[in-house]
């Protein structure tokens, strides 16, 4: 085993059990700080695939953006005081019975696909390539969810501020 | 064995069904949305394991991130929901609000 696959288990083993403790802890502020490790855990795995630039994006908006956002939710909207911060769940069984028989027809799909891979090359830094790409050839889309955003943010602050 | 699509195809499966579970089982609103958050990261993942292991060059680099970009603004935009729900149900629990209207 290579230090490839060495690390790439690493990654993906904090991924899955953090994803896994996210959906199952009682305790929502909990599940908001093991949804920063799965989001640690899913930038490596970036990195592991030679999409340095994305990585970091994912840190930063993720982890630094929409999961402030989160915890404000959960801050805002729990009675901290109270101690409610516990959340209930509903239909637990058969949720997972259903859960468990798609992650399996999804397995199964992708281990009978023959996937035709190529082997690419000694990944390099892509953050220029990115760059380029993104205000020559989709330049227009690029702007487009620039407007998006802005009005997002704008339709946000007034829906939050009534 | 050695690293390859595979893997990270299982890794994004595995992260869709937690996702999936979470949204159908936890009664608070919140908690809806770090589900659909687990199911975004397992799509970016696809899309990037196809980017290095197909021939596509960077668009999939390109999609991931548009994907970002447009979770974070379905992030603020559910959060100010989920903060007017509160306003006037006192609740978020997504069971309980069965009402059109106040």
């Amino acid at each position: 085993m290579s230090l490839y696959d060495i690390i790439f288990y690493l990654f993906a083993s904090i991924t899955v059990l953090s994803a896994f403790f996210v959906v199952t802890t009682r305790n929502i502020v909990y599940s908001a700080f093991y949804l920063l490790l799965t989001f640690f855990g899913v930038a490596g795995i970036y990195v592991l695939l030679g999409a340095d630039f994305i990585a970091v994006t994912q840190l930063v908006v993720y982890v630094g953006g929409i999961l402030i956002l989160l915890l404000f939710g959960v801050m805002l909207t729990n009675k901290i005081t109270n101690v409610q911060i516990k959340t209930g769940t509903v239909k637990l069984a058969p949720a997972a019975i259903g859960v468990a028989l798609l992650a399996g027809t999804l397995f199964a799909g992708l281990l009978n696909t023959n996937w035709k891979t190529f082997n690419s090359e000694v990944p390099v830094s892509t953050a220029h390539t990115l760059g380029l790409i993104l205000l020559t050839q989709y330049g227009v889309v690029f702007e487009l969810l620039g407007i998006l955003l802005l009005i997002a943010l704008i339709g946000a602050a007034s829906m939050a501020r009534k | 064995m050695e690293v390859g699509l595979n893997h990270f195809l299982f890794v994004s499966v595995c992260l869709f069904s937690l996702g999936i579970f979470g949204i159908v089982t936890r009664k608070n609103a919140v908690m809806v949305l770090m589900g659909i958050e687990l199911i975004l990261n397992s799509a970016n993942i696809n899309f990037i394991a196809f980017a290095k292991y197909g021939n596509f060059g960077y668009q999939g680099q390109i999609v991931a991130l548009f994907v970002i970009i447009l979770a974070a603004a379905e992030a603020a935009i559910a959060l100010a929901i989920v903060l007017n729900i509160y306003k006037t149900f006192s609740t978020v629990n997504v069971d309980e609000i069965d009402t059109m209207k106040d």
